[in-house]
C-alpha cells in the first residue's frame, strides 16, 4: 500500500462520516479560539466549559430520541423549569429528605410530563411540534403555580443539595459523571437494544417499520417518556448547578438543545444520526457559546457570529451528505 | 307611619350634614391629622414594613397617626370601596400604593375635592389622581451609588465590569449609562466592559466565568439586576475567584450570598424609607409646609430633602444599602 491510497482512504473514512467532519470542525474552531485568546484553553476554563455542556449534552440527547423518530420537542425547557423548581422547593421545605429521593421526584416529574406528551402525539395524534408548543405554555404556566411565582435561590437550599454536582470523582465532577453516564447508556440503547433500533425505524420509514412489526404509537410514546425522563433530570441538575431555581430558567433551551442535534448530524426528518454526533454537537456549540464571550466581540456581534457558525456547520454537514449520497448512487450503478 | 319615617330620614340627613360640617371645621384647625395608608392588599410583608416607616415617622412627627388599610385582595375596585369610605368619614390624608393608575383617578379626585390630601407610593397613580408621587430613587442616584458601592469594595482602584439583563433592557441601560457618568469621578477605575445575562442564571453564569477568564485582574462586577447578581455570586463562589461581586438584589433572594461574604454589600429601595417618607410628604401638606408642586421640595426627616421634578414625581433618594449586618432583618420583609 502506497502513501497515496492511504492518504485516499483516509479522506474517504473522513468524508464518509459526519462525526469525522465534525471533529475537524471543533478542532479548526478550537485553533482559531487558541489563537485569539491564549488563556481559553487553561484547565481551570476546560473544566468550567464542560461542566456547562453536561446539561445541554443530556437535554441533547432527549431531543435526539424525538428528532430521530421524526418528532420534535418545544417543552423540554419547560420541563427543566418544572422538575427543577419541583427539586428546588422539596430540598427548601423538606431539607431532610435524602438526594436520591429528590433525584427520583426530578426523573419521576419529567417522566410524567413526558408521557403526558407521548399520548397526545402517540394515542391523540397530534403532531409533535403542536403538542409540545402547547405543553411548552402548560409546564411553564404550572411552574408559575407551584412556586406561586416566587424563586427559591442557594440559604434556601441545603449544602449537601447544593455541592451534589460539584463534587468529585477522580478529578470529574458529579455533574460531568451524570452526563457521561447518560451517554453511555444513550448510545447502548440507540444502537442495540430493539426499541432503540425500532426509533430508528420509525423515524427512517414507518410504513416499512410497521410491516416488520414495529409499533410506530408505542414507539413514539417511549420517545416521550425517555425526552420527559433526561429533562426531568436536567432540571435536577440545573438547580442544584446554579443554585437557584426561577421560574423563567432553561427557556429557550430547547432550541440549543435542537441545534447540537442538527449540528450533530441528525437528520431533521428522522431515521438517521447517533449519540456521538449529539455529544459533538454539543461540544460544538457548547464552546462556542463559552468562547464567543471572551474574545472581545461586541454582543450584538457575539450573536451574529453564533447563527453564522451553526449555518457553516450545517452548509458542511450537508456537502458531505451530499457526496455520501452521490457515491452510494455510484456503487449502486457499477454493482449492477 | 309615612310622616314618621319622614321625619327621621329628615333628622338623620339633619344629623349627618352637622357632623359632616363639624368635621370640616376641625380640619381647618387641627392640630392631629389622620392620615392612612392604603396598600394593595392584606398581608404582604412589604407593605408591613412600609406601615413600620410611616410608625416611625409617627412617633417623630408627634402630629399624625397613621392607619394602616387593604383590600383582602390586590384589585383596584378593593382600593376604590376604601377610599369611598375613607372620603365619607373624613381622613385628612391617604398615601396609595395602586393596583391601577388609571383605575383610581376619579375617586382619588374626589377625594382630593372633599379636602383630603392624596399621595402614590411604590405604585403610583397618574398625574390627576394625586398631588405628588413618591418614586424610591432615579437614575443618575442608582448609577452613582453602583459605583460608589464598587469603589468601597475594592479601594476606588481596579478593574471593574458590569454584568446587566438584556441588551434592551430600559432601566439597566440608564443606569448603566449613569454609572460611566459617575466613572469619571474615580479615575483609577475603569469599567473594562458591560456583558449581558439576560436575567437567565445559566447566561449570566457563563458570561461571569468569561470575565473571570478574560480579565485576571478583575477587581468587581457589579451586577443591577438580582438575577444576575445570583448568578454571578454563585460563579465566583464556585470559581474561588477574589472578585468582589455587588449591584442591585432583593435582600430575602441574596441573603445567602451576604451572609458568607460572595456579595458584601448591595443596594436596593426599602419599604420602611418608603412609608417613612410617604407620611413625612403627607404631614408637609397638611400643615402647609410644603405644596408638593414641581420644582419644590419636602423635608423628610432622616431621609433628606425630597425633590419634586416633572408631574408631581418626588424623588425619595440613593437606595438603602444592605450588608451582613442588617440583611436577616430585611430579608425576613422582602
Amino acid at each position: 500500500m502506497n502513501g497515496k491510497t492511504a492518504l485516499n482512504k483516509i479522506g474517504k473514512w473522513i468524508g464518509g462520516r459526519r462525526e469525522a467532519s465534525l471533529v475537524i470542525l471543533l478542532l479548526i474552531s478550537c485553533l482559531l479560539i487558541g489563537v485569539m485568546s491564549p488563556d481559553f484553553f487553561s484547565s481551570t476554563n476546560v473544566d468550567t466549559i464542560i461542566n456547562d455542556i453536561a446539561i445541554l449534552a443530556i437535554v441533547s440527547i432527549a431531543q435526539f430520541f424525538v428528532i430521530l423518530s421524526n418528532g420534535i420537542d418545544i417543552s423540554v425547557g419547560a420541563i427543566i423549569a418544572f422538575s427543577g423548581m419541583a427539586c428546588g422547593m422539596i430540598n427548601q421545605d423538606h431539607p431532610g429528605t435524602p438526594i436520591f429521593v429528590i433525584i427520583l421526584a426530578g426523573l419521576g416529574l419529567g417522566l410524567a410530563m413526558g408521557a403526558i406528551n407521548g399520548a397526545l402525539v402517540a394515542y391523540g395524534k397530534i403532531p409533535p411540534i403542536i403538542t409540545t408548543l402547547g405543553t411548552c405554555s402548560i409546564f411553564r404556566g404550572s411552574t408559575f403555580l407551584l412556586s406561586k411565582n416566587t424563586w427559591v435561590t442557594a440559604h434556601e437550599m441545603t449544602d449537601a443539595f447544593k455541592h451534589f454536582p460539584r463534587g468529585r470523582f477522580l478529578g470529574i465532577t458529579t455533574l460531568v459523571w451524570c452526563a457521561l453516564i447518560v451517554i453511555v447508556i444513550a448510545y447502548v440503547f440507540s444502537r442495540y437494544t430493539r426499541t432503540g433500533r425500532a426509533i430508528y425505524a420509525i423515524g427512517g420509514n414507518p410504513t416499512a417499520a410497521k410491516f416488520v412489526g414495529v409499533s410506530e404509537s408505542k414507539t413514539r410514546f417511549i420517545v416521550f417518556l425517555i425526552s420527559g425522563l433526561l429533562s426531568g433530570f436536567a432540571g435536577f441538575l440545573w438547580t442544584t448547578r446554579y443554585a437557584s431555581a426561577v421560574n423563567e430558567m432553561a427557556s429557550g433551551f430547547e432550541m440549543q438543545a435542537v441545534a447540537s442535534c442538527v449540528l450533530g448530524g441528525v437528520n431533521f426528518a428522522g431515521g438517521s444520526g447517533g449519540i456521538i454526533g449529539v455529544v459533538l454537537g454539543a461540544l460544538f456549540f457548547g464552546i462556542i457559546n463559552n468562547a464567543l464571550p471572551s474574545l472581545y466581540l461586541n454582543v450584538f456581534w457575539q450573536l451574529f457570529v453564533q447563527g453564522l457558525i451553526v449555518l457553516i456547520a450545517l452548509m458542511v454537514n450537508t456537502i458531505v451528505d451530499d457526496r455520501k449520497a452521490r457515491k452510494l448512487l455510484a456503487q449502486r450503478r457499477v454493482s449492477k | 307611619m309615612k310622616k314618621i319615617a319622614l321625619v327621621l330620614i329628615v333628622a338623620v340627613l339633619a344629623c349627618s350634614m352637622t357632623f359632616a360640617q363639624g368635621a370640616q371645621e376641625a380640619a381647618g384647625a387641627k392640630d392631629s391629622f389622620e392620615l392612612v395608608m392604603l396598600v394593595k392588599s392584606q398581608g404582604n410583608g412589604f407593605f408591613d414594613a412600609c406601615y413600620n416607616g410611616a410608625k416611625e415617622a409617627q412617633a417623630e412627627l408627634g402630629n399624625v397617626t397613621v392607619e394602616y388599610m387593604g383590600p383582602a385582595q390586590t384589585t383596584a375596585e378593593g382600593q376604590i370601596e376604601i377610599i369611598e369610605g375613607l372620603i365619607s368619614r373624613g381622613v385628612d390624608g391617604i398615601a396609595i400604593s395602586a393596583n391601577d393608575a388609571d383605575a383610581l383617578i376619579p375617586v382619588c379626585k374626589k377625594a382630593m375635592a372633599a379636602g383630603i390630601k392624596v399621595i402614590s407610593f411604590d405604585s403610583g397613580i397618574n398625574a390627576g389622581g394625586r398631588i405628588v408621587d413618591l418614586i424610591p430613587s432615579n437614575t443618575s442616584l442608582i448609577g452613582q451609588q453602583q459605583v460608589q458601592l464598587a469603589s468601597e469594595l475594592i479601594g476606588d482602584a481596579g478593574q471593574i465590569a458590569v454584568l446587566s439583563a438584556s441588551a434592551q433592557a430600559t432601566n439597566q441601560n440608564a443606569w448603566i449609562e449613569a454609572m460611566k457618568v459617575e466613572m469619571k469621578n474615580h479615575p483609577k477605575m475603569e469599567l473594562v466592559e458591560v456583558v449581558y445575562g439576560d436575567d437567565a442564571p445559566d447566561k449570566s453564569y457563563r458570561e461571569t466565568n468569561a470575565l473571570l477568564q478574560k480579565y485576571p485582574n478583575l477587581k468587581c462586577i457589579v451586577c443591577p439586576t438580582t438575577v444576575g447578581l445570583l448568578a454571578c455570586s454563585q460563579a465566583v463562589k464556585d470559581a474561588g475567584a477574589k472578585v468582589e461581586v455587588t449591584g442591585l438584589g432583593l435582600p430575602s433572594e441574596m441573603k445567602g450570598y451576604i451572609l458568607d461574604g460572595t456579595c458584601k454589600q448591595m443596594a436596593l429601595w426599602n419599604p420602611i424609607d418608603l412609608g417613612y417618607t410617604s407620611t413625612y410628604i403627607l404631614e408637609a401638606l397638611l400643615t402647609g409646609k410644603a405644596t408638593g408642586a414641581d420644582g419644590t421640595s419636602f423635608s423628610c426627616g432622616r431621609m433628606g430633602t425630597v425633590n419634586v421634578e416633572t408631574n408631581g414625581i418626588a424623588v425619595m433618594g440613593t437606595p438603602f444599602v444592605f450588608n451582613k449586618d442588617n440583611i436577616e432583618q430585611y430579608a425576613a420583609i422582602f
